[in-house]
């Protein structure tokens, strides 16, 4: 099967099309599930109480608006490099979502600081970093919209995302770089986890379903993008936009 | 007719963008007077308590450099974007990050260097002394090199842009933190008595890393704005 031809965004969209209610019906099932075990069948921490769960929304989407940046970064470089439309449409439909979980996990760890840190911000490095992320988000899209020449506003705001990338590593050692109030990390790919299975199943439940949400909302954004961006070459071929726009 | 060598051509770049400064003086006058009264103001409105100005003395001066650095990036590449010299920039067969390196060079010694000069009196005004004071003036020498690489990039990147003056700042600002928490950093340690150094380690890392890359990035921010 010949993939590339997905490339070209009038292929790409009735794909995206079809795949947007597998990826939504699977996120709606594994944060359904997730927030279930989170809230209801993993126990109490025996030190935090029940504020700790909200980690089960916080991790998973702090994990998130790192790696969707990083992703973003990714399609920018693409973009850049195979001079690809598709790559600057996947990078401007991905940067509002990403700049959501940022603040997400911004505004779940000031909910969890305040009982347990008795404080709703403090500036260390983790959290002063992951602020700098939502700017950088910002910048990214802002940078899009002052731009009138689409190639133009397309390959400035790639650069600006792939310059911002210095910062990923910086959030994630963060915690071990610098003596932070923000605890360092439970889960690791190298040793075993410092916490419960049952919470575990249920941050990483969260953390899939948060991955899939991503996906669907991202891929029916760049639908739209699409739409807006090869309008032109719709309207010169009447034919194909109730074609298009008819295929779900 | 043999074509100008590589450092022939850098030393030409550096040479007329500082005779282009000299000759419109008042523009670094006014970044440098927007120093001075940016860190005057601070003294007037939080009180002049002497022991509050000496903790707070680092982090205004700093921040206070970094708005300098920060208004006069416009300076860098938009009179020659305007006239056309920076297409012809682009068009020399140097490689461009080294032009750029240049350009920025000697647009650090017309706005970051009289900021390095003048910072010893603005420390007194805030009653810094001794080793604090040299270690300010250290990690702005270290510092605002990193600061004109960097918002090079921002300032190319934004080139002809309505609104640019803004928008350079949101997307500059945030890359300058890690140099304002070092060069702050290496002040406030150094009062503290447990000596600024591996501040200045890692700034001078920064600055490393900055003039490695940023020049690399700026060069394709350049050619994306004129091609």
């Amino acid at each position: 099967m010949n993939w590339s031809k997905y490339s070209a965004p009038l292929a790409f969209y009735p794909l995206a099309g079809r795949m947007i209610p597998w990826f939504g019906t699977v996120a709606a099932l594994a944060i359904a599930v997730g927030l279930y075990i989170g809230l209801l069948v993993a126990p109490t921490d025996f030190q935090q109480g029940e504020a700790y769960r909200i980690i089960f929304v916080h991790v998973p989407a702090a994990w998130m608006s790192m790696f969707l940046y990083v992703v973003m970064a990714v399609w920018a470089a693409v973009g850049l490099g195979l001079n690809a439309r598709l790559s600057f449409m996947m990078t401007q439909a991905i940067a509002p979502t990403g700049a959501m979980f940022t603040f997400l996990a911004l505004l779940t760890g000031a909910m969890w600081g305040k009982p347990t840190w008795g404080a709703w911000w403090v500036w260390d490095a983790r959290l002063t970093s992951e602020l700098i992320l939502l700017f950088q988000y910002a910048g990214v899209m802002l940078l899009r919209t002052s731009i009138d020449d689409q190639r133009r506003a397309d390959r400035a705001s790639g650069v600006c995302a792939l310059v911002g990338v210095v910062n990923i590593p910086i959030i994630y050692f963060s915690v071990q770089w610098w003596n932070t109030l923000h605890q360092g990390a439970s889960v690791s790919m190298t040793a075993a986890p410092k916490m419960a299975t049952i919470m575990l199943t249920g941050m990483l439940l969260m953390t899939f379903g948060f991955w899939m949400y991503s996906l669907a909302v991202i891929l029916s954004r760049a639908r739209c993008v699409i739409l807006e961006r090869e309008s032109l070459q719709l309207w010169s071929k009447p034919s194909s936009v109730p074609e298009v726009a008819g295929v779900r | 007719m043999s074509q100008p060598g590589l450092w022939e051509t850098l030393r030409g770049i550096i040479w007329r963008d500082l005779l282009l400064a000299i000759r419109r003086r008042s523009d670094v006058a006014i970044s440098v007077l927007f120093l001075v009264i940016v860190a005057s103001l601070f003294p007037l409105g939080v009180g002049p308590e002497p022991a509050v100005l000496r903790t707070i003395a680092a982090g205004v001066l700093w921040v206070a450099a970094l708005l300098a650095c920060l208004l006069s990036l416009g300076r860098v590449f938009t009179a020659d974007y305007l006239d056309g010299v920076l297409e012809q920039m682009l068009l020399i067969a140097q490689p461009l990050p080294v032009l750029v390196a240049g350009k920025v060079f000697a647009h650090w010694v017309v706005s970051g260097l009289p900021v390095v000069l003048l910072s010893p009196l603005l420390g007194l005004q805030f009653g810094l002394e001794g080793e604090a004071l040299g270690m300010l003036v250290l990690s702005l020498l270290l510092g605002t090199p990193t600061l004109s690489m960097i918002g090079s990039i921002g300032a190319a990147l934004v080139l002809g842009v309505r609104g640019s003056g803004l928008l350079v700042a949101l997307l500059v600002l945030p890359l300058y933190v890690p140099v304002l928490i070092f060069g702050a950093g290496a002040v406030t340690s150094s009062m503290a008595g447990i000596g600024g150094e591996a501040n200045l380690s890692l700034l001078g890392a920064c600055l490393v890393l900055s003039v490695f890359f940023a020049p690399w990035a700026t060069a394709s921010a350049l050619r994306i704005a004129l091609e």
